[in-house]
C-alpha cells in the first residue's frame, strides 16, 4: 500500500463511522479516504450500507460514532445545507427538482442571483449557459425541467451543485436510469469535473462502469468495509466476489434454446404509445426486448397482459385470438406476467407472502369449490419459497418485510408456478443483488428450456445479451432493429437503443 | 342594455371580498397547503370587525382587528397541518363550523341579539373614488403577489416548496417557514375580506354573513390556477354573477333564484375545470 497522502490531498475523510438503525447494524465503524481530484466509486449490494453512509456524510443522519473530515476540516453537518456550504455536493439517484420551473430557476433556487430583491432572471440564465459551457452539460436555460428526458435532468442536478461551488459530488447510482451513450458522456463530464481538482465519489452496483469510470473503489459488505481496490489493479470479479462474500460468474452467457412451435403472436399492434409492432416468441425461446425507458417496452407488455387498450393489431397466444381478452382470459389460457413494479403492481406489500404467493392460483389449483382451504394455501406457500429460495421469517410475515431480491423471488416464483406456456417477464432483476440476479437468471433459463415461451424487457444489455435467443430493440414505441443473439453485442444495441439503427428488415418477418 | 356600467361597477364592489380571499387561498395552494378554511377566517373577520368598529367608534380599528384575529385563527391549520402533519380538509371544514358557532355564540353574549346585530351608530368603511379602501387594496393586492410570485426571490422559494418541499429542503429552504407564512397572511386577508364584508358593502353583522363567498373563493383559486391574475378574473366572474343576480331580483325575479346566481356559477365554473381537467392528462411529472 502507498503511504497516506498528506491531509489536504484528502477531500473527504470518514473515521470509524457506525449508525445503528432498530434492529441492524447499517454502518459498523467504516473509514472511507476520497482523495482530491479522484473519482471514488463506492460499491457494494442493497443493503450493505452505501446509502447510510452517504446520508452520513451529507447531513441527512447522524452517525452514532465516528468523525468526519471535509478538505482537512473536522465538520458534523446538521443539515445537507451545511454540507453545501462545505462544498459537498449530491445528485439523489431520484431527483429532486422542480419540474414546473425552468432550467435556470432550478439551478440557482435558494442561491439566487438578484436585483433589487427580484430574482435576476438574465443573470440565472447566462450563469446556467457559463456552466453548461465550461463543463460540457448543456442544456437550454429555459426548458421547463418537467418537459427534459432524464439525461438532461441530471445535468440540471449537477449544474446545480456546480452553481452552489460544490467541490466534491457524490452520485447515487447515476447511470441507472440513463442509455449507453448517456451513460458515457456522462463519465465523460465527471472526468472534466475531476481535471479541473474538484472530486466525485460515484454511489453504484454496476460494475462496468466502476472499472471504465473509477479511479479507486471502496467496497462495503453488511455496514462493513471488506475491500480497498485501485481500479487499475483489479478485475469485475474481484469486486464481485468482495461485494458478496463469494466467487461469481458474472455476465453469463446461457446456452441458446431450442425454439418450437410459435406461442404468441403479435401483428401490427398498436396501442397510445406502440405503433406497427410485430413480433413472435415460440416455445422454448426467450426473446429480449432492449430500449431505453420510455420507449414503448412497457406500454407493449402492459397492452400483451390485458392491462392497457389495443387500438390496432392482432394479438394471438396458441393460436387464439386475445386481442381484446381481459387479463384473466389470457391467464386462463395460459399466460404469466412478472411487472416492472414489483411493489405496486406485483405484490401486494400488506398482505402476507403466503397470501401473495396465492394470488392468481386462487383461480386454479388453490380454489375448492370457491373456497381457499387455509391448509392449501399454506402448503403451496412452503413449496414456493423452498424451491426459489424467498428468505422470509414466516410465510405468515407480510411482503413489505422481504427485501427488494427477495420480494422478486417470491413474484417470479409465483408466476412460474403457473407453468404458463408464455411468460411476459419485465425488469427480472433490476434492484436486485449480484447473488440472487444469478438465481433469477437461472430459473427463467430452467423455464425456457422446459418449453415454454418468454418474452423479457429489460435496461439492463447484458441480462438481455446473456439470457435472449433474439433481441428486439424498441425505439419511439416501434422495433427498431432485430438480432440474433451473435449479432447483439452492446455497441449495436446501444446504438439502436439511441434511435441510430439502420432499417431492420428482419423485424417485420420475425412473427415467423 | 343588460351588461353596462353600472353592472360592472356593482360586480367589482361585490368581488372585494372574495378576491382578497382568493388571493390568500392561492398563496396557500402554491406553497401546496390546500386552504379551504377561507371561510371561517372570513366570517371571523365579519364579526371582529364589527364589534372592534362598534366598541372603538373607528372602522379602522375594526378591519386591523379583523386582520389580527383571522390570522390568529389560521394558526389552527398552519399547527395542525404543517406542524402537526393533519390533514388540511379536515382541519378547514373544522375552522369554518366552528367559526359559524363562535360568532353566532359571541354576537349573543357580547351584543345580547339574535340573528342580526344592527346600529345606526356603527361606522362603515368610507368610499375612496366611488370604492371602499379595501376594494383598492385588493386590486394593488393582486398585482403585488403576481410579482412576488413571478420575479421575487421569495415567490420562487414559494412555488419550490409547494412543488416538492423535500428537494427544497435540501437546498437549506425551510417549507414549514414559508407554508406558516401564506397561511397566516391568507388569514389577514380573509380577515380584510370580512371586514370588507361587514363594515364596506353593508355595515352590520348577521350569523353566517358570509354565505358562502369563503366557499366561492375557494373555487376561483382553481378555477383561476392559483395565478393572481387568474383569481382576480374568477373572482370578477363571481363578482358579475353576484351583481347580476340583484339586477334581476329589481326585475322581478324571485330572491331565492337570484341570490343562488353565484353559486349556480360556481358549479357551472367547477363541472367546466374538471371536465378541463380530465381532456388533458398531465405528462407524468410535469405540472402545468
Amino acid at each position: 500500500m502507498t503511504p497516506p497522502p498528506p491531509e489536504s490531498e484528502l477531500a473527504v475523510e470518514l473515521r470509524g463511522i457506525t449508525k445503528r438503525f432498530p434492529g441492524t447494524l447499517a454502518n459498523d465503524a467504516v473509514d472511507l479516504s476520497v482523495r482530491r481530484g479522484e473519482i471514488h466509486a463506492l460499491m457494494g449490494e442493497n443493503g450493505a450500507g452505501k446509502s447510510t453512509l452517504m446520508s452520513v456524510l451529507y447531513g441527512m443522519e447522524r452517525p452514532d460514532a465516528g468523525t468526519i473530515r471535509v478538505e482537512g476540516r473536522d465538520v458534523t453537518f446538521a443539515s445537507p445545507s451545511a454540507a453545501m456550504a462545505a462544498g459537498l455536493g449530491m445528485v439523489h439517484q431520484s431527483f429532486k427538482l422542480f419540474d414546473s420551473l425552468t432550467v435556470a430557476e432550478n439551478v440557482v433556487y435558494a442561491a439566487e442571483p438578484r436585483r433589487f430583491g427580484l430574482v435576476d432572471r438574465a443573470a440565472a440564465r447566462r450563469r446556467v449557459r457559463e456552466l453548461a459551457e465550461e463543463h460540457g452539460l448543456a442544456v437550454d436555460p429555459d426548458a421547463r425541467v418537467g418537459e427534459l428526458p432524464v439525461g438532461l435532468r441530471q445535468r440540471v442536478e449537477i449544474l446545480k451543485l456546480l452553481h452552489r461551488g460544490a467541490r466534491t459530488l457524490i452520485l447515487d447510482e447515476p447511470t441507472a436510469v440513463l442509455t449507453p451513450a448517456e451513460a458515457d458522456a456522462l463519465f465523460a463530464v465527471l472526468k472534466s469535473l475531476t481535471a479541473q481538482g474538484r472530486t466525485v465519489v460515484l454511489v453504484t452496483h454496476k460494475l462496468r462502469e466502476v472499472l471504465e469510470g473509477s479511479d479507486r473503489v471502496t467496497v462495503l459488505r453488511d455496514g462493513r468495509v471488506v475491500a480497498r481496490l485501485v481500479t487499475a489493479d483489479t478485475t469485475a470479479d474481484e469486486i464481485a466476489a468482495a461485494m458478496t462474500g463469494r466467487a461469481v460468474e458474472l455476465d453469463r452467457v446461457h446456452a441458446s434454446g431450442t425454439p418450437g412451435e410459435a406461442i404468441l403472436s403479435v401483428e401490427a399492434l398498436g396501442t397510445d404509445a406502440v405503433h406497427g409492432v410485430d413480433l413472435g416468441v415460440r416455445a422454448g425461446e426467450i426473446v429480449g426486448i432492449a430500449g431505453v425507458a420510455g420507449n414503448g417496452q412497457s406500454e407493449l407488455i402492459g397492452a400483451l397482459a390485458g392491462l392497457r387498450p389495443v387500438t390496432a393489431g392482432r394479438v394471438t397466444l396458441r393460436g387464439e385470438d386475445i386481442t381484446h381478452a381481459s387479463a384473466a382470459e389470457r391467464r386462463a389460457k395460459g399466460l404469466a406476467y412478472v411487472p416492472e413494479d414489483r411493489h405496486a403492481v406485483g405484490t401486494a406489500p400488506a398482505a402476507t407472502v403466503a397470501e401473495n404467493l396465492a394470488m392468481g392460483h386462487h383461480r386454479t389449483s388453490l380454489s375448492s369449490r370457491g373456497l381457499l382451504p387455509p391448509a392449501a394455501v399454506r402448503a403451496h406457500a412452503r413449496a414456493l419459497v423452498e424451491r426459489f429460495g424467498v428468505k422470509a421469517a414466516t410465510t405468515e410475515v407480510p411482503a413489505s418485510a422481504l427485501s427488494g431480491g427477495n420480494l422478486q423471488k417470491l413474484l417470479i416464483g409465483r408466476e412460474l408456478a403457473h407453468d404458463a406456456p408464455l411468460l411476459l417477464v419485465e425488469q427480472p432483476t433490476r434492484g436486485v443483488d449480484i447473488g440472487a440476479i444469478q438465481n433469477i437468471h437461472d430459473q427463467l433459463i430452467a423455464y425456457r428450456d422446459a418449453g415454454h415461451a418468454v418474452l423479457l424487457v429489460s435496461a439492463e444489455l447484458s441480462e438481455i445479451r446473456g439470457l435472449a435467443d433474439r433481441v428486439l430493440v424498441m425505439y419511439e414505441g416501434r422495433v427498431a432493429a432485430s438480432y440474433t443473439r451473435e449479432e447483439a453485442d452492446e455497441r449495436t444495441l446501444g446504438l439502436a437503443m439511441a434511435g441510430a439503427a439502420a432499417p431492420a428488415p428482419e423485424a417485420a418477418e420475425a412473427t415467423d | 342594455m343588460f351588461l353596462d356600467s353600472d353592472l360592472l361597477m356593482s360586480a367589482l364592489r361585490a368581488l372585494t371580498p372574495i378576491l382578497l380571499a382568493a388571493l390568500g387561498g392561492a398563496l396557500c395552494e402554491r406553497a401546496g397547503v390546500f386552504n379551504i378554511g377561507l371561510e371561517g377566517m372570513m366570517l371571523l373577520g365579519c364579526f371582529t370587525s364589527v364589534a372592534t368598529s362598534w366598541f372603538t367608534g373607528s372602522p379602522w380599528l375594526g378591519v386591523l382587528a379583523a386582520a389580527l384575529a383571522a390570522a390568529a385563527y389560521s394558526l389552527i391549520l398552519a399547527v395542525g397541518a404543517v406542524t402537526l402533519k393533519g390533514d388540511a380538509v379536515v382541519l378547514g371544514i373544522a375552522m369554518n363550523l366552528l367559526a359559524v358557532g363562535l360568532t353566532s355564540f359571541l354576537l349573543r353574549t357580547v351584543f345580547g341579539v339574535q340573528g342580526t346585530f344592527d346600529d345606526p351608530s356603527l361606522q362603515g368603511l368610507p368610499l375612496i373614488g366611488g370604492f371602499s379602501p379595501l376594494a383598492h387594496l385588493s386590486w394593488a393586492a393582486v398585482a403585488v403577489a403576481a410579482l412576488l410570485l413571478s420575479r421575487h426571490v421569495w415567490g420562487l422559494r414559494l412555488r419550490g416548496v409547494g412543488e416538492a418541499p423535500d428537494a427544497a429542503a435540501t437546498l437549506g429552504v425551510r417549507p414549514a417557514t414559508y407554508q406558516y407564512g401564506v397561511i397566516l397572511l391568507s388569514g389577514v386577508l380573509c380577515g380584510l375580506a370580512g371586514a370588507q364584508l361587514a363594515l364596506g358593502n353593508v355595515t352590520l353583522f348577521t350569523e353566517n354573513m358570509t354565505a358562502g363567498r369563503g366557499w366561492i373563493a375557494v373555487v376561483a383559486v382553481m378555477l383561476g390556477r392559483a395565478a393572481p391574475l387568474g383569481v382576480l378574473l374568477a373572482a370578477l366572474l363571481f363578482g358579475l354573477a353576484e351583481a347580476a343576480g340583484f339586477r334581476l331580483q329589481g326585475l322581478g325575479l324571485p330572491q331565492q333564484a337570484t341570490d343562488a346566481a353565484p353559486y349556480v356559477v360556481t358549479l357551472g365554473a367547477l363541472f367546466l375545470t374538471t371536465a378541463r381537467r380530465r381532456r388533458t392528462p398531465r405528462p407524468s411529472g410535469a405540472r402545468s
